[in-house]
C-alpha cells in the first residue's frame, strides 16, 4: 500500500495567484468592463440595432445639452446617496438589501413636514425635513439590525420585506390620510409648497451638495474614526470584536441606523428636490441599483461617485434610445446586469487562476 | 359555502407562482446556494413563456420555453457562484435586476414590433392553460371545483413539488445533494461530484422558477402582456422557503396560505370592516417578516437552512 500511486490530475484546476499589483488589478477590472460592453453590444446587435450607434446615442443622450447633463446629475444624486448608505452596512458584512424601503421612509417622514408645516421659515423647514428624512430612514434600518442583534434574524430577507411594507405605507397614505383633495379622484399626494422644495444650485436641486458632503463623511467615517475601525473589526469576526472590548451588537445597531439614515436623506432629496411630491416611485429601484454601484466601486466612496455617475449616464442615455431606436429604456438594466456579471467573474481571476494539466505525475502516498 | 370555495380557489390561483418559486429555491438552497435571483428568473420565464405562447400558440412549448429561460438565468448564477466563487448575495441580486430588465425589455420590444397598443395571447392558449375540468370528478360539489377544475399549472406545480420531495428524501442523489448543502467538503471527500451536482440542481431549480413566471404572465395577467408581471412574488418565494422549512410538501401549504393573504382583500365584506387595500397588500410581506423573526427565535436544528448555504465551496481553501 505504500507504493507511489499514479494520481490523475484534473484537466483544469484552480490555483491561488500570487498577489497582483494594484495596476494589474485595475487593468483586469477595466478589461472586464470593456468585455461587458462588448457583450452588451452583441446583445444590441442581436436585436438588430447597430451597437456603436446605440452606445453613441447613450453618451450623447446624457450630455447633448445643459438640460441633459442636469437630468443626468438628477438621476445620479439619489443613486449616489443610497450607495453611500449601503456601503456602511456592507462594510460590516450586514447585507442591507433594504435601501429601497429606507429611501421611502425617509421621504415619508420628510413629506409630513412638507405637507403640513410648509409655513415654517424656508431654511428651518428644510433642516427639519432633512433631519426627519434621516430619522425615518434610520429607524427603518434599525428594525432589521435590532432583530439580527437580538435573535440572529436573517437580515437579507428581512430588509427586503421592509421594502414592500414601506411601499404599501405610501400607497396607504396616498389613498387615505394624505390624499390630495384637489386631484379629482386620481390617487396622488399633493404637490409640495414652493417653500418646501429644495433650492436649485447650478440648475440642479441642491441635493447634489448633500451627496458630495455625505461622500466625504462616509470616507472619513470609515477611514479615520474609531467607529470606522470598529466596523472593519466586526465585519471580520464578532468574537475578535468582543475580545477587543467592543460591543458588536451596539456597533451593528449604530451602523445600520446611520446606513438607513443616509438612504433616508436620499429619499428626502428625491421627494423635495426632484419629484416635488411624495410619489410611490420615489425609490423606484434605486435602492437595488445602489447595491450594484456600491459593489462595483469596491465600497470606496469616491469610486461610488464615479460609478453612480456612469450609471446615471447609462440610464439617462437609455431613455434616448427609446425615442431614436424604439428600444425600451429597460436596456440600461440589462447592460448594468451584464457589466456586474463580468466584474463578478473578474474578481475570481484577480485571486485565482486556472491551471491546465501538463502531464500526470507521480505522487507519493 | 360558496364563499369558502371561491376564496380557496382564488388562493390557489394566487399561490401557484409562489409554489414554483419556492420549490425552485429549495433546490438551490439544498445545493448550498442562497439564490436571490428568483424574481429575475421568474421574470425571464414570464417573458419567454409569453413570447413562445404568442408566436407558437402551443401551451407545452410555452411552458418549456419558460423553463429554459429560468434555467438560463440560473446557469449564469451557477457559473458565477459555483465556478467563479462570486458572492452569492450580489450575484443573486444582479440576476434579479438583469432578469427583470431583460423581461421588460423584450416585452416592450415585442409590443413596438407588433404595432398594436397591447399584446394579447391567442384565446386558445389561455383557455387551454386557464382551467381543465377533469370529467366526472369536477362535478363533485365543493371538492370538484377546488381540486379538479384548475389550471394545468396547478397540477404541474403540485406534481413538481411532490417529485422534488421524493427526490430529496428518497433517492441516493437527493441524499448526496443534502450532504452537499450541509457540508460540501465531506461530500467531496465521499467522492460526490460537488460541482456537477450544484450546477444540475441550481439550473433545474431556476427552470422551475421560470415556469412560475410564465404563470404570472399568461394566467395572472389574463393573457395580456404587462411589464413587471411577477411583481415581487419571487421575493416572497425566497421567504416562503423559510416558512416551509425547506420542505417542498410544506411549500404547497405555505403557498396556499400566502395566496389566501394576497386575495383576502376581495373577500372581506366591506360593510363589516373597512380596511384600506394597502394594508391587505402589506400582509404577505408583514407575515413573512414575522415568520423570519419567529423562526430565528426558535432556531430548530431539524428544519434549518442547509449549513453551507450562502458560502461558496472551494476545495483548495480547506
Amino acid at each position: 500500500m505504500t507504493a507511489a500511486k499514479k494520481i490523475k490530475e484534473p484537466l483544469i484546476r484552480i490555483a491561488k495567484r500570487t498577489e497582483l499589483t494594484k495596476r494589474q488589478t485595475m487593468l483586469l477590472r477595466f478589461g472586464s468592463v470593456a468585455l461587458a460592453l462588448v457583450a452588451g453590444g452583441l446583445f444590441i446587435l442581436a436585436i438588430g440595432t447597430n451597437p456603436f450607434e446605440a452606445y453613441a446615442t447613450i453618451i450623447s443622450g446624457a450630455f447633448r445639452s445643459a438640460m441633459a447633463v442636469q437630468g443626468t446629475v438628477k438621476i445620479c444624486i439619489p443613486l449616489l446617496i443610497s450607495a453611500l448608505g449601503i456601503t456602511l452596512a456592507f462594510k460590516m458584512k450586514f447585507w442591507n438589501i433594504g435601501a429601497e424601503g429606507q429611501i421611502i421612509m425617509g421621504a415619508i417622514f420628510a413629506s409630513y413636514f412638507a405637507l403640513f408645516h410648509s409655513d415654517l421659515p424656508h431654511w428651518l423647514l428644510l433642516l427639519i425635513m432633512f433631519l426627519a428624512g434621516s430619522i425615518g430612514g434610520g429607524l427603518w434600518g434599525l428594525i432589521p439590525a435590532f432583530f439580527k442583534a437580538k435573535f440572529g434574524t436573517n437580515e437579507t430577507l428581512f430588509t427586503l420585506m421592509l421594502n414592500y411594507i414601506a411601499l404599501d405605507i405610501i400607497i396607504f397614505l396616498r389613498d387615505g390620510p394624505w390624499a390630495d383633495p384637489e386631484s379629482g379622484g386620481f390617487p396622488k399626494i399633493a404637490r409640495f409648497d414652493k417653500n418646501a422644495q429644495l433650492d436649485q444650485v447650478f440648475g440642479v436641486h441642491s441635493g447634489w451638495i448633500a451627496a458630495v458632503i455625505i461622500a466625504v463623511f462616509v470616507f472619513v467615517y470609515l477611514k479615520f474614526t474609531k467607529s470606522g475601525y470598529e466596523i472593519s473589526v466586526v465585519s471580520e469576526s464578532h468574537a475578535t470584536a468582543r475580545y477587543a472590548g467592543m460591543n458588536p451588537k451596539k456597533i451593528m445597531l449604530k451602523t445600520m441606523f446611520i446606513s438607513g439614515a443616509i438612504c433616508g436623506i436620499g429619499g428626502m432629496v428625491q421627494a423635495t428636490g426632484s419629484d416635488m411630491t411624495l410619489a410611490t416611485s420615489v425609490a423606484g429601484g434605486v435602492g437595488f441599483t445602489a447595491i450594484i454601484v456600491a459593489w462595483l466601486a469596491k465600497l470606496n466612496p469616491f469610486g461610488i461617485m464615479v460609478v453612480s455617475f456612469l450609471f446615471a449616464v447609462l440610464e439617462k442615455g437609455s431613455s434616448v434610445l427609446q425615442s431614436s431606436f424604439g428600444l425600451s429604456s429597460y436596456c440600461s438594466d440589462v447592460l448594468q446586469g451584464i457589466i456586474l456579471f463580468f466584474v463578478l467573474a473578474c474578481e475570481f481571476f484577480i485571486r485565482y487562476k486556472f491551471v491546465v494539466r501538463k502531464n500526470s505525475k507521480e505522487v507519493a502516498e | 359555502m360558496d364563499f369558502w370555495v371561491n376564496l380557496i380557489s382564488a388562493a390557489i390561483l394566487a399561490g401557484i407562482p409562489l409554489l414554483y418559486g419556492t420549490v425552485g429555491e429549495i433546490l438551490n438552497e439544498k445545493a448550498g446556494h442562497l439564490n436571490l435571483g428568483v424574481e429575475g428568473m421568474m421574470a425571464m420565464g414570464a417573458c419567454a413563456g409569453f413570447m413562445a405562447g404568442f408566436y407558437t400558440n402551443n401551451a407545452i412549448v410555452a411552458i418549456i420555453a419558460a423553463f429554459l429561460a429560468g434555467a438560463l438565468g440560473a446557469a449564469i448564477y451557477a457559473l458565477l457562484t459555483v465556478t467563479f466563487k462570486a458572492d452569492q448575495n450580489v450575484t443573486g441580486l444582479t440576476l434579479t435586476i438583469f432578469g427583470l430588465g431583460l423581461s421588460n425589455f423584450f416585452g416592450e420590444y415585442m409590443l413596438t414590433n407588433s404595432g398594436s397598443s397591447s399584446l394579447k395571447l391567442p384565446t386558445e392558449i389561455t383557455a387551454e392553460l386557464n382551467s381543465v375540468s377533469i370529467p366526472v370528478l369536477s362535478d363533485i360539489p365543493v371538492v370538484g371545483k377546488i381540486l379538479f377544475s384548475q389550471s394545468p399549472f396547478v397540477y404541474l406545480g403540485v406534481l413538481i413539488a411532490v417529485l422534488v420531495f421524493i427526490y430529496l428524501r428518497h433517492t441516493k442523489m437527493g441524499l448526496n445533494l443534502r450532504t452537499i448543502g450541509e457540508n460540501p467538503a465531506a461530500a467531496d471527500a465521499l467522492g460526490i461530484n460537488v460541482t456537477a451536482m450544484k450546477y444540475i440542481n441550481v439550473i433545474i431549480g431556476g427552470g422551475i422558477c421560470g415556469i412560475g413566471g410564465a404563470y404570472c404572465s399568461i394566467i395572472y395577467c389574463g393573457g395580456v402582456w404587462m411589464a413587471n408581471s411577477v411583481n415581487g412574488l419571487g421575493w416572497i418565494a425566497v421567504a416562503l422557503v423559510i416558512f416551509a422549512s425547506w420542505s417542498p410538501l410544506r411549500a404547497i401549504g405555505g403557498s396556499l396560505v400566502f395566496g389566501a393573504f394576497s386575495v383576502l382583500k376581495y373577500y372581506v365584506p366591506k360593510d363589516v370592516i373597512t380596511i384600506p387595500n394597502a394594508i391587505f397588500d402589506m400582509l404577505p410581506f408583514l407575515i413573512t417578516a414575522l415568520v423570519l423573526v419567529i423562526s430565528s427565535i426558535r432556531q430548530s436544528k431539524e428544519n434549518a437552512q442547509p449549513a453551507s448555504c450562502g458560502t461558496n465551496y472551494f476545495r483548495e481553501d480547506r
